[in-house]
């Protein structure tokens, strides 16, 4: 029966229908539903890896095993799997191999708009590209036959907009096949005697995986108008539809690698002029030219932010809408940090305390949006405590004595053990601040190692951050309620003066989480409220001042008490006690 | 049939989610061909939010573009004002009166435009404003918004009223199914 489906989870009804047993992946915008989904299947063991390296690495130890397997990530998180990517190329499969990776052109929720093609050109590991939910239902299962035929992992990309748009699509049933799991060193150990023969096993199938591109029915050809001809791809192709129709020709690519050379060359002669319609980097464009073909592309379309059908019809001039605007200043919305996050303490206090933080992904992040605008750097997961002891060494005692690193405890246990040991082992005298909000927090509450429950939520292994960090060698390791200011300020100020490293854990669940039992709003005394604005620092979207005086909105606010601490002369109080303001 | 474009708008965390998914159902079951486009991630934060339904024969762009809303749903007043540019000439806005300050506003950075409904209107915009909080409460959650401005909605398309109940009871949880009845006919009849 059609259904109307999420991109992400096509993709994964795509991979139950296609026989897949075995999936890990870590969460990331906008990869994170396909996983998601696929734990609703009770035919398919997965979970949440600490990181994409495990996941992948666990994936392929389940194909090798000889069941169908997938990892998923987001583009960042196919960096930090890039090692054992590439040599996965060498190694090949025993049953298919499928890796999900999620671009996100406009940086809807990313650190950068990187182009996940780049990393399989350089691995040489086939990609596929689907444009909407049915072909990333078809490409899902596409991708395993491909796998398992040319004996090597297949990426899967999606963005951001066939990621997360619904389109209709028409389920099949699932059938299993499992391999046995048979010992092969030459194959599977990849030392220098056997990696130099298996590299040119990959050079002779990429060649294979390209005479397969020219003929494969996910690259087809809509012949129309032959003035212009477009060769496209992914969402791109959906907005080349929507403003030309079937008035010109489009070569529609649903294999981003390896792309094909005659097809391509077919197409082109059949066309007055061709242009490639590609998001991000000029891949496909950069491949015509290397073709010998006279191509335009980003010369007229941007490298940066994604595309629409506007900006499109706009650059190669087809029929654009416009709209009208208010003659009017019409304020920013950028996100805030919930009502009771309980991050908002900790960054007040580091602030207070005029301290230089280092910081790292997740919600957090939002700590260095204004008015607490107490963030000064944020790269990569796990780069903040890494950075840190190198801000350290190169400072010493001027930089250690107001220098933390504040980090989640999912992005915690990604990437930002080792740098915590680097600290330990090397000895900086370091201040490390684990913001333990008991869950994966930005991209929607997924468990993590240190939650003890896995992802079907479950009952699971519970990572004891205390003990971990003691075990690290860490002497100085304490646990501060965020809610409470007295005591993060005091735990702030010791660890800092302390002449060791130290970690201290800031711990309070997620204000969203559904078992967090919130106090009645709170609201303010008008009387008594002095419009000194001391509430206001925190940057607490419950809090207004109307006519002078702060005012607390009782839809918003989850009685956190945090403003209440800062109001000099008691006017913020239970709902019971102050008056209507 | 032409592409026809609903936007839904609104604060991250408002339960626009909800709507989308029930509109979603509601023109899949009456043979539409339809794409629903929603942003994941860090704008959920309290961010401004939008969600784009398309429905018509054939839908390629699962996105709608400046000048192309023949409806925009929004949940907050300033929602309604900035993606006002995205409204076709003729469309027609369908929005909660409720006003959130965003952070810049809460701030002092920046001012809350006043008179927002009347402004939208003077820019040659079809307005059906209302207080979808007082009716939700009404109805017997604040929650139920949603559900208010479904039911408003549904005063402007041809589509007979079982069709909204069954996308309503297909997307809503049993124990809540009377109070998001109510408020979708408190929305329907409000005037």
């Amino acid at each position: 029966m059609k259904q109307l489906m999420l991109g992400n989870k096509a993709v994964a009804r795509g991979l139950y229908e296609a026989g897949c047993c075995f999936v890990s992946s870590y969460p990331g915008t906008p990869s994170t539903e396909i996983t998601e989904e696929i734990a609703k299947y009770d035919e398919i063991y997965s979970e949440w890896a600490p990181n994409e390296k495990v996941a992948m690495e666990s994936a392929f130890g389940a194909c090798l095993s000889g069941v169908r397997s997938f990892c998923g990530m987001k583009h960042v998180g196919l960096n930090v799997a890039a090692d054992p990517l590439y040599t996965m190329s060498y190694t090949g499969v025993n049953a298919g191999m499928v890796i999900g990776v999620a671009d996100d052109a406009g940086m809807h929720s990313s650190q950068n708009e990187q182009d996940s093609r780049h990393h399989a050109i350089a691995s040489k590991v086939p990609m596929l590209e689907p444009s909407d939910s049915q072909e990333a239902y078809e490409f899902a299962k596409l991708a395993y036959e491909i796998s398992e035929e040319f004996d090597t992992p297949v990426l899967l990309k999606m963005c951001t907009r066939v990621a997360h748009s619904q389109s209709i699509v028409e389920p099949g049933e699932r059938t299993v096949t499992k391999k046995p799991y048979e010992k092969n060193i030459a194959k599977y150990v990849m030392m220098p005697g056997n990696a130099k023969k298996r590299h040119p096993i990959v050079e002779e199938r990429t060649a294979r995986l390209t005479a397969y591109a020219e003929t494969a029915p996910v690259n087809r050809v809509e012949m129309g108008g032959t003035k212009i001809g477009i060769i496209t791809a992914s969402t791109s192709y959906q907005y080349v539809k929507e403003v030309f129709g079937d008035s010109v020709s489009v070569l529609k690519l649903g294999m981003a690698n390896p792309l094909p050379n005659k097809l391509i060359l077919d197409f082109a002669a059949k066309v007055e002029k061709l242009i490639v319609v590609e998001e991000l980097d000029p891949i496909i464009e950069n491949h015509c030219k290397e073709l010998g073909l006279k191509v335009s592309g980003k010369d007229v379309l941007p490298i940066c932010d994604e595309f629409s059908q506007n900006l499109i019809a706009k650059a190669l001039g087809g029929e654009a809408h416009e709209g009208r605007a208010l003659d009017e200043q019409i304020p920013m919305r950028p996100p805030v940090m919930c009502s009771g996050c309980p991050h908002r303490g900790m960054f007040y206090i580091l602030k207070k305390n005029k301290c230089t933080v280092l910081g790292d992904i997740g919600c957090y992040t939002l700590g260095a949006v204004a008015p607490l605008s107490a963030m000064e750097m944020t790269l990569c997961m796990g780069g903040s405590i890494s950075a840190l002891h190198g801000f350290n060494k190169a400072g010493g005692a001027e930089n250690e004595g107001r220098t933390v690193a504040v980090i989640g405890d999912s992005t915690f246990m990604h990437s930002g053990m080792t740098g915590l040991a680097n600290i330990a082992y090397n000895q900086s005298n370091s201040t490390v601040i684990i913001l333990d909000n008991s869950i994966t927090g930005m991209t929607g509450h997924q468990q993590n190692p240190t939650t003890g429950y896995n992802i079907k939520g479950d009952p699971a292994g519970k990572i004891d951050l205390e003990a971990l960090c003691r075990a690290m060698g860490f002497n100085r390791v304490r646990v501060v309620d965020p809610y409470d200011l007295k005591a993060v300020d005091e735990a702030v100020k010791e660890e800092l003066a302390a002449p060791e490293p130290s970690v201290i854990i800031s711990r309070r669940p997620c204000a969203l989480l559904k078992y967090v039992k919130h106090d009645p709003p709170l609201k303010v005394d008008p009387d008594k409220c002095i419009g000194c604005k001391s509430c206001m620092k925190i940057g607490c979207p419950s809090i207004s001042i109307k006519d002078g005086k702060a005012r607390v909105d009782s839809t918003l606010c989850v009685g956190c008490n945090v403003c209440t601490q800062l109001c000099p002369v008691g006017a913020i109080g239970a709902g019971n006690e102050g008056k209507e303001a | 049939m032409e592409t026809k474009n609903i936007m839904i708008v609104g604060v991250g965390g408002q339960g626009s989610l909800l709507a989308s998914k029930m509109l979603g159902y509601l023109l899949l079951s009456e043979g539409y061909d339809v794409k629903v486009s929603e942003v994941h991630g860090m704008s959920q934060r309290g961010g401004s939010v939008v969600t784009y339904v398309r429905y018509g024969s054939k839908v390629a762009s699962p996105v709608i573009d400046k000048g192309e809303a023949d409806y925009i749903v929004s949940f907050e007043l300033l929602e309604a004002a900035r993606w006002l540019p995205f409204l076709k000439a003729d469309g027609q806005i369908v929005t909660n009166i409720q006003q959130i300050d965003p952070m810049p506003v809460i701030t002092g950075a920046a001012v809350y435009p006043d008179g927002l409904v009347d402004k939208l209107k003077t820019s040659g915009a079809k307005v059906d404003a209302l207080d979808c909080v007082k009716l939700a409460e009404e109805a017997g959650s604040v929650k139920a918004v949603n559900l208010v401005l479904m039911g408003r909605l549904s005063h402007y398309f041809d589509l007979p009223e079982e069709a909204w109940m069954k996308a309503l009871e297909a997307n809503v949880p049993p124990k809540f199914l009377e109070l998001n009845k109510k408020a979708f006919a408190l929305g329907r009849d409000a005037v």
